[in-house]
């Protein structure tokens, strides 16, 4: 049981590999860290184990499993802007319960306002609409959550409040989460290990 | 650099109040108020940083100063730069020349444009050349970076180019709006030295951001704001320990929240709330 990304390699530009040969894997409930240089990769890597992009070599399983194509995803990812991974369109009603309906338990341990569902995006601040993308990604079949630069844009007492109420949730249903960011003092808090991209380039395995 | 700090203000803000007016149907209107009761200054030689949770009126504040708010603003309170009251006229007189904007994102470099050329707008065509040469040394940028698209250059390259079109020689005001976010360690601090350089070297720099620790390295003063008003006006060394030397019950608690301190030490006795199995 465990995310296993397993010889992936990925590249923008013919063979002037990002990264190439890189082993990852994780484990349901641990917490791992990621971390390096801003253009290192941290990002893409998040999106192959999400199953968002497809890299150039190697293999993303779940639990043994390819990740499925269709349907709901097992690897959740939470984006560094949530304004930007919401329907600007859709009021918040329609974003909160697009792949299934959280309970009230929920909604509130995210201090999610319900004047806030009759909203639209533009009507609410990066923290608010972050509360919303964690909410949807804590669906009951998800297995593990990508969280990429997830509170950087948030102010320290909204960052401490949303890692606070996301890590006992994530515990307490052994969800494994990967944390992407380049605050060392944040996945010191947060973390089990840490993985640091531009070593791991250097060298090959991450696992 | 306290002591040269304090002799002087350059900008003072008093009680600035900023609603913006909507119509609700038909010609029915009203206005929101976005900030109540803002107070800030700044002298020559002195970084100050402006703090707060976003959505608390740090731009805002920035836009006001500049003169650049939207038309269905409506503003109130007193704004003085050098002594004398900064009005509407003042400010489009000196922005761009002696008031120096700083905005937050580095996509507001045009990206067809090579950045030596950038760099070159407004100046007079004869000297310009010469002039951009001189910023690009002082902001540590190689002649021939010049050349370059800002795709072709790093995080920290396109912020020491922003820094070059921004800030011009005889710049006495520098307002940097979040200049720090989502750049890596070295170009961080590569930003914060270039600010501190240039109130060392007279001027006054306004630093709005939410990162309290980058803002520390360098600062005089913090300014911390929570929905559109001045909680606090705290000395930089006051943020040390639990918070003990700081006024306010708020600042005292972004302090203690950052992950180098207690982070969310203060909300595991939440009982109920962020219980969830």
């Amino acid at each position: 049981m465990s995310l296993k990304g397993e010889g992936l390699g990925f590249y923008y530009k013919k063979d002037k590999w990002i990264f190439n040969k890189l082993d990852i894997k994780i484990s349901p409930g641990e917490v791992k860290g990621l971390s390096g240089y801003s253009g290192c990769g941290k990002t893409t890597l998040g999106k192959i184990l999400a199953g968002f992009i497809e890299p150039q070599a190697g293999t993303v399983t779940v639990d043994g499993a390819p990740l499925p194509r269709k349907g709901f995803r097992p690897v959740q990812m939470i984006y560094q802007h949530p304004e930007k991974a919401i329907d600007p369109r859709w009021r918040m009603r329609q974003v909160l319960t697009e792949s299934f309906t959280p309970s009230r338990e929920l909604v509130e341990a995210l201090e999610i306002r319900g004047e806030w569902l009759g909203r639209h995006p533009i009507e609410l601040s990066g923290g608010e609409l972050q509360r919303f993308c964690i909410a949807r990604a804590l669906n009951p079949a998800t297995r593990y959550i990508i969280a990429d630069e997830m509170t950087t844009m948030l102010d320290a007492i909204t960052q401490a409040k949303i890692w606070h109420v996301f890590k006992k949730l994530c515990a307490a249903r052994n969800i494994g989460v990967v944390i992407v960011s380049h605050e060392a003092s944040l996945l010191k808090r947060l973390c089990d290990s840490v993985i640091y991209l531009e070593d791991v380039t250097a060298k090959g395995s991450a696992a | 650099m306290k002591d040269k700090a304090q002799s002087e203000t350059l900008l003072s803000v008093d009680n600035l109040s900023i609603g913006f007016s909507q119509y609700i149907g038909g010609l029915k209107r009203r206005t929101i108020q976005v900030i109540v009761d803002l107070n800030a200054s700044i002298g020559h030689g002195e970084v100050v940083a402006v703090v707060g949770a976003s959505g608390s009126g740090k731009s805002l504040l920035a836009h006001s100063i500049l003169g650049i708010l939207p038309g269905n603003a409506i503003m109130s309170g007193r704004m003085a730069y050098g002594g004398e009251e900064l009005t509407a006229k003042r400010q489009a007189a000196l922005r761009g020349k002696e008031i120096a904007f700083i905005p937050q994102s580095v996509n507001f470099l045009d990206p067809l444009l090579r950045v030596g050329k950038q760099a070159r707008i407004g100046f007079d065509r004869k000297t310009a050349a010469a002039r951009q040469r001189e910023l690009f040394l002082r902001f540590g940028l190689k002649e021939k970076d010049g050349d370059l698209f800002p795709f072709e250059l790093s995080g920290g390259m396109l912020r020491r180019t922003l820094f070059a079109t921004c800030v011009r020689e005889g710049v006495k005001l520098i307002i940097a709006d979040e200049p720090t976010p989502g750049i890596h360690p070295e170009a961080l601090n590569e930003v914060l030295t270039q600010l501190r350089q240039l109130a060392d070297s007279g001027a006054g720099v306004m630093l709005i951001t939410h990162d309290i620790m980058s803002a520390l390295k360098i600062a005089d003063r913090v300014v911390v704001i929570k929905d559109g008003r001045t909680v606090e006006v705290a000395e930089a060394s006051a943020f040390e320990g639990q918070g003990e030397k700081l006024a306010a019950e708020y600042t005292r608690n972004l302090w203690r929240a950052l992950p180098e301190n207690d982070f969310d030490l203060m909300f595991a006795g939440d009982g109920g709330n962020g219980h969830v199995a």
